[in-house]
């Protein structure tokens, strides 16, 4: 296979790190982009603040256009003010802005000194995680007004709108859960303070006195304890209960309630101490557990959110040019053009073009609904017809597309989350087995004619048996891997996506654009040759499409004007036609064209092209498949997986799959989307569980009857809900690596369990006795707990460091 | 020995004090943003007076 590596001499702006393609502006010997960035360094090194460069590397954002001096006039009016301002008090003013902009530290350290750049800014403080910037000023010396121009000049443009910060969370209920965990563990660690002389048997040494104030003064704090801080507990188990399912509150609730009340009664009639630092242990750390995973979903979701990679590009027009943005760097005001098929990332207003947009992502219908020029297009839809441009008005929200992604109308199995459901029924089974072993405890002593010790026996079971591990083993272990996978720009929709990953036996691989790059590809004409209004032309043509071979060729012909084309037509898989100027070209494969494929080239693709009728020729473009094909196809041989490729293109590749893949991989060519999903029923029904890997474009069908569907990326926007995945074209080598790490959680999972159960086995054999020392308890459970979440977290991070 | 009964009273005083004072700080909103003084407290300090040149009024 070919490696071919070109190096070019990439000039790139010393403030945004963008290429500086046509201009490069020098100031200081350093590189800049626009004039913009320049700007915002002068402005910086004027004022001594060039730290910010030297924080992070090419930190800067490019303010864009510069912003007309009336542009924020109307912050000026009282009205806006008072509704933008947080305070307002004895000339101070405070605001509150989000700015989606902020990313790295360097903006952190930047917006915390714009004292140094406004005589009347007072201070101002990040808030990283919400994206907001707060801002006290003196209303003498500056304003509103001012204060924005000035964030805009620096390429911090807030969002101004009324209500915008992004609630993702509910500050109410987490401050309540920080509540509940600092006055369990005040009680719990006063509690055991005061349990000492219990623990090291001093009640000889004291008056007899002395026992019951400590019990008592334990019993007042353990109050707090069980009322409040448990109440989230017994809820959820009551809850439970109510709807006649155990779930995994309830042999916890249970727990408590009964260590409350055993040690009332051995207080309160002197039989001894209690446990109540074991319940107050229990709690304090069952809470801790339950904000650690939050914390855990949170830091999915943020990373999500604003580090992992959702690998959706769209063409934006930037600077007069057309280039293709991430998702994730889209800006409100950014003007984007959306082609055949391709995903509305954020809501935007139609500025030009017929849109016809498919909303079934949404609200699961297919119907086409027309937009006129001025609507707004809310996310998610997908446009059918030809090229459009749409004006953002609201910042891209990685996490509502997720939802999305994960609620939408295709997700008809529930079953798919075994995971879950093994835990759901673990939690049930494992209440009815505890109270079975409990009163088999209780019996049994009662035989032996011990009756205190039977009910020693009995609650001690209760007390001791906890289920909070099998319970946070699964979600710590798949929430890391999936956090790691981001990282690698490989993004899963869910959790359960794993264990289909795990469970995968069968590979299928779409051939143009999966197994073969898109860029960089040989382009050669045979025919008559275009003139050069008809290569504009071609290329508007070829621009309303998003398909891997009309952007290859698209690249090629590298014109610059562009003409409408009227009545836009894209067969999938097949090929393209429109009327431009009045003449109908049409474009594709020779099927498509109702030619004969006589001469099937061995390396290269053909496009025939027929303008107003007459055939002028073809293109052939060469395949260039990705590096690392050979040792990855090899690597899944070794593993015995089965490989099939399926490829809507004609036999001209078969010598050249047959040397990649070997003899044993079925090849079909040839193939319509419906060929596509046929076959991957086929192989279903002969009992395969069925990977498959396409560009989502033309075998969305497949990839939905695929037990698990992976969208290949290559910086464009073909992203289809059907997917469960969506693969960077860059890591597609890494596919491997991924699947071991996913057979390996798995593993770990159950490893977990495993040692979850040893816990629970030696717990229950002191209780069982009767020999359950208070000390012990509160000692074992905890251990449990915290054994648990190192061990899954270390394990699949290490298996997951394999992924080079 | 029965002094010990004072000082627990004390101690006890003294620890629901500190726990008084945590509450206040969860209600002020001290733990409302743990990200950002995690990045904060890495910044150094260091002479930003502005340069000699004509220092323009952004």
């Amino acid at each position: 296979m070919e490696n071919q590596i070109v190096t070019e001499q990439l000039v790139k702006c010393y403030h945004c790190g963008d290429e500086c393609k046509d201009t490069v502006i020098i100031k200081d010997d350093l590189n800049f982009c626009c004039e913009g960035c320049r700007l915002v360094y002068e402005i910086l090194n004027e004022n001594n603040l060039c730290r910010y460069y030297q924080m992070n590397e090419k930190p800067g954002i490019s303010p864009g256009r510069p912003s007309h001096q009336e542009q924020f006039a109307y912050l000026d009016q009282p009205e806006i003010l008072s509704g933008m301002l947080q305070f307002s008090e004895g000339g101070t003013q405070a605001v509150q802005l989000f700015i989606p902009q902020i990313h790295c530290s360097s903006c952190i350290w930047l917006l915390e000194h714009l004292n140094k750049l406004q005589e009347g800014i007072i201070r101002s403080r990040v808030d990283f995680v919400k994206r907001s910037l707060l801002i006290y000023f003196k209303e003498q010396d500056t304003s509103l007004r001012k204060v924005v121009e000035l964030l805009a000049s620096l390429g911090y443009m807030p969002v101004l709108q009324m209500d915008l910060l992004e609630s993702g969370k509910v500050p109410a209920k987490s401050k309540e859960e920080i509540y509940k965990i600092g006055i369990a563990g005040f009680c719990f660690g006063n509690i055991m303070l005061f349990s000492f002389p219990e623990y090291f048997s001093l009640n000889s040494f004291q008056e007899p006195g002395f026992n019951h104030v400590f019990n008592y003064v334990n019993l007042g704090l353990s109050l707090p304890v069980f009322f409040y801080c448990s109440k989230g507990f017994f809820r959820t188990a009551l809850n439970g209960l109510k709807q006649r399912f155990l779930n995994i509150d309830v042999p916890i609730a249970l727990g408590i309630l009964v260590m409350f009340l055993r040690s009332i009664v051995e207080i309160v009639w002197g039989y001894g101490s209690g446990y109540l630092d074991t319940m107050a242990g229990l709690v304090f750390f069952m809470l801790i557990g339950r904000s650690f995973q939050n914390k855990t979903y949170q830091t999915l979701s943020f990373e999500r959110n604003y580090k992992s990679f959702f690998p959706v590009a769209v063409l934006c027009r930037r600077e007069g040019r057309e280039v293709g943005v991430q998702v994730s760097d889209l800006k409100k005001g950014d003007r984007i053009l959306i082609r055949n098929e391709e995903l509305i990332p954020a809501d935007a207003l139609l500025v030009k073009g017929n849109a016809c947009i498919d909303y079934s992502f949404v609200t699961g219908e297919s119907r086409l609904i027309n937009k006129q020029a001025g609507e707004l297009i809310y996310a998610g839809g997908k446009h059918k017809g030809g090229i459009i441009e749409l004006e953002i008005v609201k910042a891209v929200s990685q996490s509502y597309l997720t939802q999305l992604w994960n609620q939408d109308a295709f997700n008809s199995e529930k079953l798919s989350d075994k995971f879950q459901q093994l835990v759901n029924r673990i939690s049930h089974y494992f209440t009815i087995v505890l109270v079975l072993i409990a009163l088999a405890g209780l019996s049994w002593w009662y035989y032996h004619a011990d009756p205190a010790k039977a009910w020693n026996a009995f609650t001690a079971v209760l007390i001791i048996a906890c289920p909070c591990a099998l319970a946070i083993s699964s979600p710590f272990t798949l929430g890391n891997v999936l956090r790691i996978f981001g990282r690698k720009k490989f993004y899963l929709k869910n959790a359960s996506t794993i264990e289909k990953l795990a469970n995968a036996d069968t590979l299928v691989f779409d051939k143009t654009g999966t197994l073969t790059r898109n860029k960089q590809v040989d382009v050669n004409f045979s025919g008559i040759a275009l003139s050069a209004l008809q290569t504009i032309h071609l290329a508007s043509l070829l621009r309303q499409s998003a398909h891997p071979i009309s952007k290859q060729l698209f690249d090629y012909l590298a014109v610059e004007g562009k003409v409408p084309v009227a009545g836009f037509q894209e067969i999938t898989g097949k090929g393209i036609k429109g009327v431009v100027d009045g003449v109908e070209w049409v474009m594709g494969s020779a099927e498509f064209l109702g030619l004969e494929d006589t001469e099937i080239d061995q390396l290269t693709t053909r496009t025939y092209l027929r303008v107003n009728g007459n055939l002028l020729g073809f293109f052939s473009l060469g395949n260039k498949y990705r590096d690392g094909l050979r040792s990855m196809i090899d690597h899944f041989k070794s593993k015995n997986y089965r490989m099939v490729v399926l490829t809507g293109d004609n036999e001209g590749e078969e010598s050249r799959l047959r040397d990649l893949f070997g003899a044993n991989t079925h090849l079909r060519f040839r193939q319509s989307p419906a060929d596509k999903l046929q076959a991957v029923q086929e192989l279903q029904q002969q009992g395969s569980n069925v990977l498959m890997i396409g560009d989502g474009l033309n075998d969305a069908g497949a990839l939905r009857q695929s037990d698990i569907g992976i969208s290949i990326s290559d910086d464009v926007n073909n992203f289809s809900p059907a997917c469960d995945a969506i693969l960077d074209a860059g890591s597609f080598r890494l596919l491997p690596s991924f699947l071991k790490a996913a057979r390996a959680s798995k593993e770990i999972i159950l490893i977990s369990f495993c040692v979850a159960i040893l816990y629970n086995i030696v717990g229950l054999w002191f209780a069982l006795q009767g020999t359950l020392s208070p000390v012990f308890a509160a000692i074992l459970m905890p251990l449990s707990s915290i054994t648990i979440i190192s061990l899954t977290t270390g394990l699949s991070g290490w298996a997951s460091r394999r992924i080079a | 020995m029965s002094v010990i009964f004072l000082l627990i009273i004390f101690s006890l005083l003294l620890a629901i004090g500190f726990l008084l004072a945590f509450i206040w700080s969860v209600r002020d909103g001290q733990f409302e943003d743990d990200y950002t003084p995690s990045v904060r407290i890495l910044f150094e300090d260091e002479n930003t007076a502005p340069k000699e040149s004509t220092k323009e009024d952004v």
